[in-house]
């Protein structure tokens, strides 16, 4: 079954890298913005299993994005990911799924 | 009472790509072990085998302090915030990853293996500012001592980090014996054994064995070889 995860991080280089990791495997499925508004949206419309945040936001965002998702859908998991790139991402991950 | 984790050096992760001989101590790329996911702060500890001239292209971080400690070679690194720096043995990188960055790390030579000790921590504050440092270690500092090469503070020994972590490197004459005290109310001490064989708190440790200790405010340690070498890193047992 695929987990569909959305990466919600500030620095695009970032989230243009999370995107190609999200996706290298067949397992995942990840949409990664920059942008809490299209965030948002895209957690409206499609069916997401996991949020990782990411780097540069700050707490009042975090704080709002989590409200935000919380409210629609309070099952949903959300997760920090730290360190921007493949070394910690499968544990995050695995950990968080199981 | 002290409490304790033993990871000895056969249970580390292992991956090897050829020009990477990569060991792991904790969870890290395809390794996963829902045990080995973090000691206190302390989340990566990897002991890297690169061959001359090979590394990692260009990638970015965010969010974590980058410690990057040469035992044998040198790594040539270049980053995003325009750093171009070679670190050889007896030296020390820091890199605060902050709200991101991107560097590459390769084996500045063609003909040497490089071996390295990479270390990441959970910063104390999210979205710092990045930042890059390099240190040269006065080894003879460290003949049977624990000499300090990281802190908090940009005016105590060593390079410093956006978090509440003390390091030290020592190497010791066999049959030495000491103490060390913690730094921090609530710290723990993850030993990494480089080279050699000691006593770490009653527990027997070889090359490359970590042992990881909390609930105390000082640790027992004896040397059992004449080239013990060990680093003590003194972390947060609590992610902010």
């Amino acid at each position: 079954m695929q987990t569909t995860i959305l990466y919600v991080g500030r620095d695009k280089e970032i989230t243009i890298v999370m995107n190609r990791l999200l996706n290298a495997r067949p397992e995942w499925k990840g949409i990664c913005v920059c942008n809490d508004d299209e965030a948002i949206l895209i957690f409206k419309t499609k069916e997401i299993d996991l949020i990782l945040l990411g780097n540069g936001i700050d707490q009042n965002s975090e704080e709002n994005l989590k409200k935000s998702f919380l409210e629609i859908k309070s099952t949903v998991k959300i997760i920090q990911h730290y360190g921007g790139g493949s070394g910690l991402l499968y544990g995050e991950i695995m950990t968080a799924m199981t | 009472m002290a409490q304790f984790i033993l990871h000895k050096e056969n249970t580390r992760g292992h991956a090897n790509h050829g020009w990477l001989n990569a060991h792991h101590s904790f969870s890290f790329a395809n390794y996963y072990n829902p045990e080995r996911m973090h000691f206190g702060v302390l989340r990566v500890l990897n002991d890297d085998l690169i061959d001359g001239g090979m590394g990692f292209g260009s990638h970015p971080h965010d969010n974590m302090e980058i410690i990057t400690i040469p035992l044998a070679g040198a790594i040539a690194h270049q980053d995003s915030m325009g750093n171009s720096a070679v670190i050889k043995s007896g030296e020390i990188q820091v890199m605060s990853a902050g709200t991101g960055v991107s560097h590459s790390e390769h084996n500045a030579l063609e003909d040497k293996q490089l071996n390295l000790l990479q270390i990441w921590l959970f910063p104390n504050k999210k979205n710092v500012t990045p930042r890059y440092d390099q240190q040269t270690l006065d080894l003879e500092a460290r003949h049977n001592n624990f000499q300090q090469i990281l802190s908090p503070s940009a005016d105590d020994a060593g390079v410093w980090i956006q978090q509440d972590a003390w390091f030290s490197l020592g190497k010791f004459d066999e049959g030495f014996e000491t103490e060390y005290e913690i730094k921090k109310a609530g710290n723990g001490v993850y030993a990494f054994v480089i080279s050699g064989e000691v006593t770490i708190n009653g527990q027997l440790l070889s090359k490359r064995d970590g042992l990881g200790i909390w609930d105390t405010d000082r640790i027992g340690f004896q040397a059992n070889s004449a080239d013990a070498e060990v680093l003590l890193m003194d972390i947060p047992m609590e992610i902010n």
